[in-house]
């Protein structure tokens, strides 16, 4: 029974970027970042919906308008129904406790002159979570939740290892009762052996708690991993989206299935069929006409450089967004 | 591992101090890298591999007291003096560091940052360095090199300046690169780029290649041995296929474990329990003993010391894993 908790329509984003005192005086257009180009998404209740793509595709940005931390220049999120953008959603504050974030570095994202329990106990005061008297028990419970030693509740942000601070900011987001959680990189900065401490804490606390997931990464095994289901994001837009364990084995998107087998594999006698790409990810200052990955593609043709593909479903796999994915899987 | 060996660490430690505490960072450390090798120096942050590397190069020295040895050619590089050693930094031995976008200087051109190398290092005339680097340029695998000699790093994506770094690292032709997680900061489609670029000159210039990193399958698919380090340690060294295929070390076979390749999606990983030690307070014996499950009285009490176990394998534990594989083939 899959409930579409969340839907994101055709998000847009740019930044503008400022115009230098010569390019006023010549009238050149300003330039804009365009972080987003048009994502459309579903997030179905209980799932985790992964997200790869390289550095500044657009996979942060796309996590920070989730939870308004940046407004889209145009296109909708609908949470309940309602557009999170919209005038009513905007007075309600219940949105931001129902949706949480995590960020990736331990380091920076724990405020240092705060103990673990005013962390903690300032998440449930400004969301009125409990009463006063209720709080000291619940910051308990929240501490045994993640795993954490109940000495913790006096100690600050310092005294903890990277581990244990993301274990801090899971029981942060978690002390709200959120329906939604945003991991932004949640394990990019911690070591393989505690990495998999934190994942395993994740997956159990989804399952116990019913929550959605979307988890944003680089890290493709671990993607593959925790995901149900993945999205492949290049310069702003999705190219590839579907299920996990399809996707994973068989991509059908040229990206895809050359971020894939970039992986470097653990067993040095498979030194893969390593798809080599050209290049780098073009600037989003001047996203290229047509497919924004024709400059980098080996199959492109004529079509790719001046028509944008739509996602499209693709028989037996998931949705692509790619003028020549029949053709291209067949060879395969 | 080749009849002469061009590089050989024995015994190195390296110790800093702070308030008055020793700080072990590294210990014991030995390893020799033939003609054309790639060795691997793998571990978690604060075990001591990129602190290794520093004290190959002497650079440790500046902050901490390093002994044990270092033999390059012949040469023992801890005892040479900072005048003799920059002879050898930058011609015979090159380094690369981890963050591309803090390792060259912002204000002064490529071309100047490249050229500056070979002036030191090289007796060609000001044209012929201009060539030279164009040459380098061109050899990492950047598009119209000459016209780029004169931008700043900034005008340079990360991994373009990855590649400007090893341009400049490989410009007077060293013989032994040390690499310190050359590769951290890329993504994948372009780490994949680097090191195999790394690999191909390692080959064309038949030099050594010492490489530092994290990640597992970056050692798999590019070193010909690995050393695992812990807690300042090597733990376990030799051949890496055999180290990642049948490891002998619990921590080796933790760390593989904890990457999920192979496993059923969404169950739960297996994990290494607890946290690595701090290095102010080691356990008395095995630093590895309080997060090891095969750890017995022996372990909590004395060290183990890295043993032969194998003709160029080591490894440093009272019990060691079996070599169910190694039997098999």
């Amino acid at each position: 029974m899959t409930q579409t908790v969340m839907k994101i329509d055709d998000l847009h984003l740019s930044f503008p970027v400022s115009r230098s005192l010569l390019d006023v005086v010549q009238r050149k257009p300003g330039k804009a970042v365009n972080a987003l180009n048009g994502v459309s998404l579903e997030l179905q209740q209980g799932e985790t919906l992964g997200v790869v793509g390289e550095s500044g595709c657009g996979k942060s940005t796309l996590a920070r308008c989730i939870v308004r931390l940046y407004e889209p220049t145009s296109g909708e999120i609908h949470f309940d129904a309602e557009n999170i953008f919209g005038a009513a959603a905007r007075k309600d504050r219940s949105y931001n406790r129902r949706v949480q974030m995590m960020f990736q570095d331990p380091y920076s994202s724990l405020n240092p002159r705060m103990t673990t329990g005013d962390i903690l106990a300032e998440a449930l005061r400004v969301h009125q979570m409990r009463p006063e008297a209720e709080i000291a028990g619940r910051v308990a419970e929240l501490l045994e939740l993640v795993r954490l030693p109940q000495d913790a509740v006096d100690k600050l942000p310092h005294e903890f290892s990277g581990g244990q601070r993301q274990r801090i900011a899971i029981a942060r987001a978690l002390a709200v009762e959120p329906e939604v959680l945003i991991a932004d990189e949640l394990v990019s900065a911690l070591d393989v052996s505690v990495q998999a401490q934190v994942v395993n804490l994740l997956l159990e606390l989804q399952e116990r708690l019913q929550l959605t997931i979307l988890f944003v990464a680089h890290d493709l095994r671990l993607v593959r991993h925790v995901s149900n289901r993945v999205a492949v994001i290049y310069l702003g837009r999705i190219v590839e989206i579907g299920d996990s364990e399809t996707l994973f084995s068989a991509p059908s998107h040229p990206y895809s299935q050359a971020l894939l087998s970039a992986a470097p594999s653990l067993d040095p006698d498979d030194k893969g069929a390593a798809i080599q790409l050209e290049g780098e990810l073009p600037s989003p200052l001047n996203v290229p006409p047509g497919c924004p990955f024709h400059v980098r593609c080996r199959h492109v043709t004529a079509q790719c450089r001046t028509v944008i593909p739509e996602l499209r479903a693709l028989e037996g796999r998931g949705e692509v967004a790619c003028h020549h994915a029949e053709e291209i899987n067949h060879h395969a | 591992m080749a009849d002469h060996p061009i590089l050989e660490v024995e015994n190195l430690c390296t110790t800093f101090s702070r308030g008055g505490t020793a700080l072990p960072a590294v210990r014991d450390v030995s390893f020799a890298l033939g003609k054309g090798q790639v060795q691997g120096l793998v571990g978690e942050s604060g075990s001591g591999k990129s602190v290794t590397l520093r004290s190959i190069l002497g650079l440790a020295r500046h902050y901490g007291e390093v002994s044990g040895s270092v033999r390059w050619q012949g040469q023992e590089l801890t005892t040479m003096s900072e005048r003799q050693l920059r002879k050898i930094r930058g011609r015979e031995i090159a380094m690369i560091f981890q963050e591309p976008m803090t390792s060259l200087n912002p204000l002064l051109t490529v071309g100047t940052q490249l050229t500056e190398t070979l002036k030191a290092h090289t007796d060609l005339g000001r044209r012929a360095r201009r060539d030279r680097a164009i040459e380098m340029l061109d050899h990492v695998g950047i598009p119209a090199a000459a016209s780029r000699l004169g931008e700043y790093p900034h005008q340079f994506s990360g991994g373009m300046r990855q590649r400007v770094m090893i341009a400049i690292a490989l410009a007077a032709s060293p013989k032994l690169l040390l690499a310190d997680e050359p590769t951290t900061a890329l993504d994948v489609t372009i780490q994949a780029q680097i090191l195999d670029l790394i690999l191909k000159l390692a080959d064309e210039m038949s030099m050594g290649v010492v490489l530092v990193t994290h990640d597992l399958g970056v050692v798999a698919q590019t070193c010909d041995t690995v050393s695992v380090m812990y807690a300042g340690r090597v733990v376990e060294q030799g051949d890496v296929r055999q180290v990642l295929q049948t490891p002998r070390h619990p921590y080796t076979e933790g760390l593989m474990r904890s990457v999920p390749q192979d496993v059923p999606p969404r169950t739960q990983l297996y994990s290494v329990p607890g946290t690595p030690p701090s290095l102010f307070s080691l356990p008395k014996g095995c630093a590895f003993a309080p997060r090891c499950q095969a750890a017995g009285k022996a372990c909590q009490t004395a060290r183990p010391s890295l043993q032969d176990i194998a003709p160029g394998r080591q490894t440093a534990c009272f019990n060691p894993l079996p070599a169910t594989q190694e039997d098999a083939a």
